[in-house]
Formats: structure tokens, sequence, C-alpha cells
């Protein structure tokens, strides 16, 4: 079997090398292969995804360097790595797709990553675990790494009057990342660890953690969950243990307050303290055009995962202008190590070395603006580099 | 130390109880009228959705919502019966698994569909927030309301399975089908009402039970390992044994949770293992046999 795929494999590798060197092949269309979730419970990741490509299509011409730009969706339902890797494939063999963009979960990300290698197609990927793009060196990542914003939160907590801090995360990669980041950082600052508890990813039941947590009479409380449901489990539960009346606060990173489930999670995430690379309520020209292209769309509004695959367009249209057209997925990847790009987050480059994000990180508070919650930023540590 | 354990304790029994009451009902359906009926949770989730439309999006006040969904659902659970599960009652447990299995995936999308696949809030009202404080101890007011409702529906089922004539007539159609009907009981009334009043346990556990244990299209798939797990504990059919079975439950996952964290949900499931090695009967049901006898 693995002899047989792999000479498959160098088959399509071999017929997308071939589709890719005639250079006059202008008026082709670029093609962008699009995987990610748009049914099952992570639907929402999928439709922040797509609405925010398109925005950036709007926002920039559905044209670069005289192509014009296609996109081609392909939905994995969620964590399916076999999906993913399947979905993948074709695009690059039968739909000869320029660039694969989206796998937002590490484990379809890491199914896809030979895919990529074998055709040297370039991936941009969107999941968090910091070992992603070490898979393929045609891996691009435009999102965020969990070790990029933990560590900031960590720093600015040591520094603002918290010394014990408790932490509670989700038990799996991203999950490890965090606790491990947000650790060696705190207590390389002085700070000092309460106790840490790994939750199971799939429970949600949070209670007994949480009264651990609480018991331990911590300052603060640092959180990791992946967003959305579990994050708005996790803070019903917290609202009901009385972390507030005790004194004890609330850190983390932004997944647990993203801008998609906060209306949901409602008032009780005031004064949640974050570190994220993007907020809804990011102050600039460029992010209220972003926002107001998304929510043209029927969108509520665009959320950290959306911010990742616009700059995922950003990155391939410019890669596409300093090629000038040409789409050869060596030549691509080389433009693309070292762009340094203004994004509605703001500004970001890919490490040369890495291929991995280089951004602002932001620590933000949750509050009302005009009736609605968001994360407002009020601290920012400068060209964080992904880890 | 102590406080701990209390709290533990505290925070156990109300699991425990918001667990009896979404389990009661198939306690009632697999263990008295011998139906696998996997769809249970399906119905639970319903309760769960219908609750969230009323109170949130009609402004219905919540304990008014929880009691137009449990007669709602208990009515329209009688026409499910007739159509899709009647025909069903004499075959083999595997093609009810089936059936019902099928039943709780479709229920998934109907609810994707209508309500999204994003998690639902239960607004809760706010006498029902927060937390009742006794020194360093506290509960949260809510649990104690599911606390009091589960050891209401104890008593309440105890005392309408041994002392009505309903609860009879019920136990004497499950006993014997054929000697039941030839008394004159209506096996075929008295099966319909039992599954009706299983559903409309099903779906007080579901409205009940969703600002607990969260929301989603995946709901019915995910508590239904819980409620299995009760029921298999407990014993199929003792009303007592599922109400032992669920505290015991409630207790263990919430102690292994707090004390051994790196076990996670782990301990429940060691728990189920050793209870069938030593009684596959589940815990109860011999007691109840005895009594029964």
């Amino acid at each position: 079997m693995k002899p047989r795929l792999r000479s498959c494999l160098a088959s399509c590798a071999l017929a997308v090398a071939a589709a890719h060197t005639p250079t006059h092949a202008d008026e082709k269309p670029l093609k962008i292969g699009v995987v990610t979730e748009f049914s099952g419970t992570y639907a929402s990741a999928g439709q922040s995804i797509e609405s925010a490509m398109r925005a950036y299509m709007k926002l920039n011409g559905d044209t670069v360097a005289g192509r014009k730009v296609e996109l081609i969706l392909r939905d994995t339902g969620g964590i399916s790595p076999e999906n993913a890797r399947r979905y993948a494939q074709e695009l690059v063999t039968r739909d000869k797709v320029d660039a694969l963009v989206g796998f937002n979960f590490t484990p379809n990300a890491l199914a896809a990553a030979p895919i990529a290698t074998a055709a040297k197609t370039p991936m941009i990927a969107l999941a968090a675990t910091a070992i992603v793009t070490e898979k393929s060196p045609y891996i691009v990542r435009t999102a965020f790494t969990l070790g990029q914003t933990s560590a900031p939160m960590a720093t600015w907590a040591a520094k603002n009057g918290i010394k014990r801090v408790f932490s509670l995360v989700s038990d799996y990669g991203p999950g490890h990342d965090a606790a491990q980041a947000f650790k060696d950082a705190f207590t390389a600052a002085g700070g000092q660890m309460a106790g840490e508890i790994r939750m199971p990813v799939s429970g949600m039941e949070f209670a007994p953690f949480l009264q651990r947590a609480r018991d331990a009479r911590a300052d603060a409380i640092f959180v990791f969950v992946p967003g959305s449901e579990a994050a708005i489990a996790f803070m019903k539960a917290y609202n009901e243990r009385g972390f507030k009346q005790a004194g004890i606060r609330l850190i983390g990173t932004g997944d647990l307050v993203d801008d998609d489930s906060l209306p949901a999670i409602g008032d009780v995430a005031l004064d949640t303290v974050t570190a994220h690379h993007y907020s809804a309520a990011h102050d600039s020209d460029l992010n209220r055009a972003f926002v107001k292209a998304v929510q043209a769309q029927g969108r509520k509004r665009p959320n950290f995962i959306g911010v990742g695959a616009y700059d995922a367009m950003a990155v391939i249209y410019a890669a596409a202008k300093k090629t000038g057209g040409d789409t050869d997925g060596d030549k691509l990847i080389a433009a693309m190590k070292g762009l340094k790009l203004d994004s509605p987050r703001g500004p970001i480059s890919i490490d040369p070395a890495t291929r991995d994000i280089v951004q602002d990180i932001y620590i933000r508070k949750v509050q009302k603006v005009g009736g609605e919650l968001y994360n407002v930023e009020f601290d920012k540590i400068e060209a964080v580099k992904a880890r | 130390m102590l406080t701990d354990f209390v709290g533990v304790i505290i925070d156990g029994t109300s699991y425990g109880a918001m667990l009896f009451v979404i389990a009661l009902g198939l306690s009632i359906t697999l263990g008295l009228m011998g139906f696998v009926n996997l769809a249970h949770t399906a119905v639970a989730m319903f309760g769960g959705y219908f609750l969230v439309t009323l109170v949130n999006q009609l402004a219905w006040p919540f304990f008014v919502s929880v009691a137009v969904v449990v007669v709602v659902i208990a009515l329209a659970s009688l026409v499910l019966e007739r159509v899709v599960y009647a025909p069903f009652y004499r075959a083999t447990a595997l093609d009810q698994s089936l059936l019902t299995f099928g039943l709780m995936l479709m229920a998934g999308g109907i609810v994707h569909y209508f309500w999204g696949s994003s998690q639902q809030a239960v607004r809760v009202p706010e006498y029902l927030e927060g937390r009742w404080y006794l020194g360093d101890l506290s509960i949260s007011k809510y649990r104690l309301m599911l606390l009091g409702t589960g050891m209401a529906l104890l008593a309440l089922l105890n005392w309408g399975l041994d002392s009505t004539r309903l609860g009879a007539m019920i136990r004497a159609s499950v006993d014997n089908q054929r000697i039941a009907a030839s008394m004159g009981i209506p096996v075929k009334r008295v099966f319909m009402i039992a599954f009706a009043i299983g559903s409309g346990l099903a779906a007080l556990g579901g409205a009940l039970g969703a600002e607990v244990l969260g929301l989603d299209p995946a709901f019915a798939t995910r508590t239904l390992v819980l409620c299995l797990l009760v029921v298999v504990l407990g014993g199929a059919g003792s009303v007592n044994g599922t109400f032992f079975a669920a505290m015991l439950l409630g207790i263990c996952d919430i102690g292994s949770k707090y004390y051994v964290p790196e076990f996670g949900a782990f301990m429940i499931y060691v728990l189920m293992a050793v209870v069938l090695l030593y009684r596959p009967q589940g815990l109860y049901s011999l007691v109840a046999r005895r009594r029964a006898a």
C-alpha cells in the first residue's frame, strides 16, 4: 500500500509540476483550494474563513497579476484528517489548485502536509499548534500559535500584580502549548504556579476543575479552551462558581472570549483580560473596512479565525504579484518568505526561516462598546514570533 | 480538607440529580417496557431546544415553559409511539437499537437545521442564578433546584408505581402482557401512557439539564453514554436503582475530577466496569426483584 501511495503522490507531483511549467498561461485562473468545515459542530469556523476570504477579494479585487482568482471550497465536516487529506489530494491533482488554504484543526493540517510537499503546492495553514509549519517546507501560517499568545499573557500578568496563577487548559496539542508557554514565561518573570490541570477536551462539565482552581486561592486563573462551544460552557460554569466575589481574576488566550462567541457568553465575560492577535474592535481603517465587508455578507462580525484566512489571501496575492503571476510552488513559497503586510490586526510578517507568522499581540479587556461586548485592546507586545 | 470534601459531595449529588432526571425516562422505557430506546436523549434534546425557544425568544416564564415543554413532548410522543415504536415492540433488541439510533441521528440533523450548529444558552431566571454561601461552602441555586426536582421525582414515581392503579397496571402489563390483557387491563393504552411519561421525563431532564450540560446538536449523542451508564449501573426499570446509580456516578465523577484531575472523565468508566463484573444485573435490580416477588 505504502509504495503504491508514494508513486501515486509522485505522479500527482509530476502532473502538477507539468501544469506549472509554461508561463504564458496568464489567462488561466489562479485557483485556491479551501479545505475547512462548513457543516457540523464547527461550521461557524468555516463560515468565518469563507466570509473573510470573500471580504479580501471584495476589497482588493478578484484578479491578481492579470489572473482571475477562484476559490474552490471543500467541507471536512470537522476534525477529520482523512477528509482533509483526501480533499487536499483531489484539489492538487484534479482541480490543479495553485495554493491550499484552511486546515484550522491541527490533525487536519498534519494529515494534508505530505500532499503539499509531494505536489510542491503552498499550503496556508490556520491551525495553532507550534509544530504545524515544521511538517512541510510548503506550509506557511497566517494564523497564530498558542505559545505566541500565552507567553505575552504571562508577562503582562506578572507585571500587573498577579503573583500566583492556576492554569486550566484543554488536554490536547494547543492546550499543552498554551500551558507550557504560560508557565515558562510566568515563572521566568517571578510568578508562581498555584497548580495546573488539563481538562478533557470533549467534556462540557467544568465545575469540579473550576472548584479545584478556586480552592487553590490563586490571584488569577489562566484558561485555554478551544473557542465557541467549549468557551461558552466554560464561561457559564465560571460564572456559577463565584470567582469574582472571591477576587480571583480570569486571564487567558483570546479563544476564550472570541468575537464569535462573545454575544452568547454575555455579561459574564466583562473584565476578562486576554492576550490575542485580533479583535473585531481593533482600531484601524483597514479593520473597519474588513469588518464592514464581512458584515455585508450577513455574517455578524469577523473573528480571529477569519483574520487568519483574510491574511492567507493577502499572502497569496502579494506573492503572486512578486512572481508576476507565476504560480510555481517553489517560486510562490520563496516570494512568501519575509513578506511584510498590513493586516486588519496590525503589521504582520512571514518569518523567512520558519514560514511562521510574526505579529503584534494585544492585551485586551472585555468591555461594552455601543451596547455590545467587545475585546478592547489596551496594551501590546510588538512583533512576537510564533513558537 | 473537610470543606473540600463536603463541597464535592454537594456538587456530586446535584450533578447526580440531573443525571437521574435525564436517565429516569430511559430506565422506564428500557426496564419496564423492555424497549431499547436510544433516541431517549434526542427527546431530551428537543426538550432543551423547545425551552430555549420559549424562554429566550418568546420570553415566557421559565417554569411555565418547562411545564409546557414536558406536556407537549409527552403528547407528541404518543404519536411517535403509535407510528414508529409500537410496530417494533416485539422486534429484537438489535432492531430496536438500530431504529432508535437512527432516530437520534436524524434528531441531531433536524436540530442543526432549525437552530444552527452553535451552542444555545438557556436564559435562567434571576432567582436561580448565583450561589448560596454557608461559610466556605457554597452551592449554586440552579443545582439545588435540580436536586430538589430529583428528590421530588423519586418520591412521586415510587408512590405512583407502588400505590396507584396506573402503577399497578403498568407493573402487571410488564410482568405478563397476555394475562394482564385477559384481566381486562388495556395493555396497549398502558404502554402508551408509560411511554408518554418516559418521554415527558426525558423532556424535563433535557430542559433542566441543558443549562449544565450545554445544548448543541451533539447533545443527544454526548449524553446518551451518561444515561446508559446510569441505567446499566442502577438496573433497568428500578426507579430507586436509577437514583442510587445517578448519585454514585455524580459523586464519583465530580470527586475524581476534583481530587485526581489527571484521570478526568475516566473514573466513571472504571466504576461501570467494576459494577458490571460483580453485579451484571445492576446495583439495585436484585433488591427490586426480591421486593416484587
